[in-house]
């Protein structure tokens, strides 16, 4: 059993003192921001990235993935108590969470959604070791042109996904190709939309713009809205979910898995889309959706056990095509590359204990969460009593240390500063963020593996139709963008996201 | 003519800019080449047409199909943050970590609501301590602490 073995390795390197240690700083930080709103996991991994620059890439790796799981547990926290999503992807499970709170349930509304994260986090571990090897050897066999449709794939997979108007997506990802362009051209050397600045010759660094786009335009945001956010709290009693709870959730939990798992591998998939269609597919199904709304437990049974199950298959597309299907995981793509370490399928196989290590300690990290988690729910509750007033300057000072470190240069504070109105922008007009973050991290691979197809092909444009994988990519696309296109689906898939409120 | 949907109006008109910025730009200035060789101006000057082209397209739905307003604009807090992270940037190397930090927290501190001296003070006091303790001692980055006519 090659797979057992393979998932000792891992273990033997996620249990290594070390490691162990940047998992649990990994996932209580991640708790700590899923708890706090408006401080999401992109804004704190993009933080923290120049950071992991001095430490060993496995250890930098297992820290960063602690961190975006565990902020799917911190979220479901505050969703249940305080009736704020802490994250994202927690919205849904404020719905039925705090109505539960509110009945004095709060304690196994909390119990059932660490107990689904976790057997979520334990089937999703095993996902990742038994899809992804398979997957990077036939990533291997990919060349330019494959991977050239595989990523127009992903963009437009990922703006179907998105929030919001398709088109307006679609445009978000074509000026994030743009600005992913600036800097030196590698064919020619020739420095493109550089305006003579000697910083932009190595280009826009990305957590300079993840960092603008959403931390400086989210903190913005919050700064319009007046008012302190109330905070009361009962005390949680009985933290034990009744044999009916649990009579009625497994399934819940068993179903968010599977949905998370499936949908996380997506390109444009993750934590957020997970929770929403487990949510969805739980009114669906059950013999009561008249509770749904009132304190439902397979209302956060579903989502929390697939925002968590999603967190974690969205690595598959990463570690093994090296193809981000999320802004998070185009931070982890970064976070390599700082390393040193080119991502794609070779990680497998040059770095096995970077990529078992990894997948182990996600488990690691899950059982972490779960032990950790309940005792500590008062103290996370408390944090959020602090008021935003001291929360908004606190991040800004991290930000812009984490920016200026960079290469210690004020003028990453100044893009970043730029990026910063662009994302205030894009959020007054509706436009998000994330297809062009995604748009920026592939834009020079996608140029890359355009220019490298077409000379191989020369200059034949059909390549990407007649070489299978490729035309099976591009026809999935095709179609993607011709089903979504459908009146009749449209409608569904804004009435699918207006649900989200 | 009248503008139906005020956001979609402005983002057509955000993209457009912003496309034929790219298209023109990269068309006269860099090579464009072949599709067999492309030069550096191809993949820009053919993304940057597109995008002009999809701006065109929400331009346009936007004077038939009804849509939201523009929610307006609140400058105070979007000049004092981003004007706190340039400040930053910009007097760190002159003036030295503990100044820099103070003048990001009390600039920022202008955006919000309330503004209370004392509070600014101590959280300053804070994240400095904070910042020097971790970033500076613990993960050795190379900032200076203090002006560099004090160093």
């Amino acid at each position: 059993m090659e797979i057992l073995h393979n998932l000792l390795l891992g273990f033997q390197v996620a249990v290594s003192p070390v490691n162990l240690l940047y998992c649990l700083i990994g996932v209580l930080l991640g708790t700590l921001i899923g708890v706090l709103p408006g401080v999401g996991p992109i804004a704190t991994i993009a933080m923290l990235l120049p950071v992991t620059f001095n430490l060993n890439p496995v250890a930098a790796l297992i820290m960063l993935a602690g961190i975006y799981y565990g902020a799917q547990y911190g979220g479901s926290t505050t969703s249940i108590l305080v009736n704020i999503p802490g994250e994202a992807s927690s919205v849904v499970t404020c719905i039925d969470g705090y109505q539960m709170a509110r009945q004095g349930r709060a304690g196994p509304a909390l119990a059932i959604a660490a107990i689904g994260s976790f057997f979520a986090g334990c089937v999703s571990t095993l996902v990742i070791a038994t899809a992804a090897p398979p997957l990077a050897e036939v990533a291997l066999k990919f060349g330019p042109a494959e991977y050239f449709s595989l990523m127009v794939f992903g963009l437009i997979a990922a703006t179907v996904l998105a929030h919001g108007s398709l088109i307006k997506a679609i445009a978000m990802v074509v000026l994030g190709l743009l600005l992913g362009l600036i800097g030196t051209d590698v064919n020619s050397g020739v420095l493109r939309f550089t305006f003579d600045i000697p910083e932009l010759a190595d280009g826009i660094g990305f957590v300079t713009v993840a960092m603008g786009m959403f931390g400086l335009a989210e903190i913005i945001s919050n700064l319009e809205k007046k008012g302190e956010r109330e905070v009361f709290v009962k005390k949680v009693t009985h933290l034990y979910p009744t044999k009916n709870d649990l009579k009625r959730s497994w399934k819940a939990v068993l179903r968010g898995t599977g949905i998370g798992s499936a949908l996380g591998i997506l390109p444009g998939g993750g934590a957020l889309l997970s929770s929403f269609a487990a949510y969805m597919v739980e009114k669906k199904v059950s013999k009561h959706p008249e509770e749904f709304g009132k304190g439902a437990i397979e209302g956060v049974a579903g989502p929390e056990s697939a925002n968590n199950a999603g967190a974690q298959t969205s690595f598959i597309p990463m570690l093994t095509l090296g193809i981000p299907s999320n802004p998070v995981m185009a931070l982890m793509i970064g976070a390599l590359m700082i390393q040193g370490i080119a991502p794609g399928p070779q990680v497998m196989t040059e770095k096995p204990d970077l990529f078992w290590g990894l997948i182990a300690s996600m488990w690691v990290g899950n059982l972490m969460l779960v032990v950790l988690n309940l005792p500590l729910v008062g103290m996370w509750v408390k944090l959020l009593t602090l008021p935003y007033r001291f929360l908004y300057p606190s991040i800004l000072v991290f930000m812009c240390i984490g920016v200026f470190s960079l290469s210690n240069s004020p003028f990453d504070c100044l893009i970043m500063a730029v990026f910063g109105l662009l994302g205030y922008v894009c959020a007054k007009l509706e436009c998000e963020p994330a297809p062009m973050i995604l748009g920026f991290i592939l834009g020079p691979l996608m140029e890359e593996n355009l220019r490298r197809a077409m000379l191989l092909s020369r200059g034949d444009a059909t390549v990407f139709f007649t070489k299978p994988i490729s035309a099976g990519f591009m026809l999935a696309a095709i179609a993607l963008l011709v089903i979504i296109a459908l009146p009749n689906i449209r409608k569904k898939r804004e009435e699918a996201f207006a649900e989200e409120g | 003519m009248r503008i139906k949907s005020p956001k979609d109006f402005w983002a057509g008109l955000m993209f457009v800019g912003f496309g034929l910025f790219f298209a023109v730009w990269a068309s006269s200035f860099y090579q464009l080449g072949t599709s067999l060789r492309m030069g550096p101006g191809y993949f820009p000057a053919v993304l940057g047409g597109l995008l002009a082209l999809l701006g065109l397209v929400i331009l346009g739905r936007s004077l038939s199909l009804q849509g939201a307003k523009v929610a307006s604009f609140h400058f105070r807090p979007l000049i004092m943050v981003l004007g706190a992270c340039v400040a930053y940037g910009y007097l760190m190397t002159p003036l030295g970590l503990v100044l820099a930090t103070a003048a990001l927290v009390f600039i920022s501190a202008l955006g919000g609501h309330e503004f209370r001296w004392k509070e600014g003070v101590v959280l300053a006091a804070v994240l400095v301590v904070f910042s020097v303790l971790v970033f500076v001692k613990g993960l050795d980055l190379p900032f200076p602490m203090w002006p560099a006519a004090f160093g």
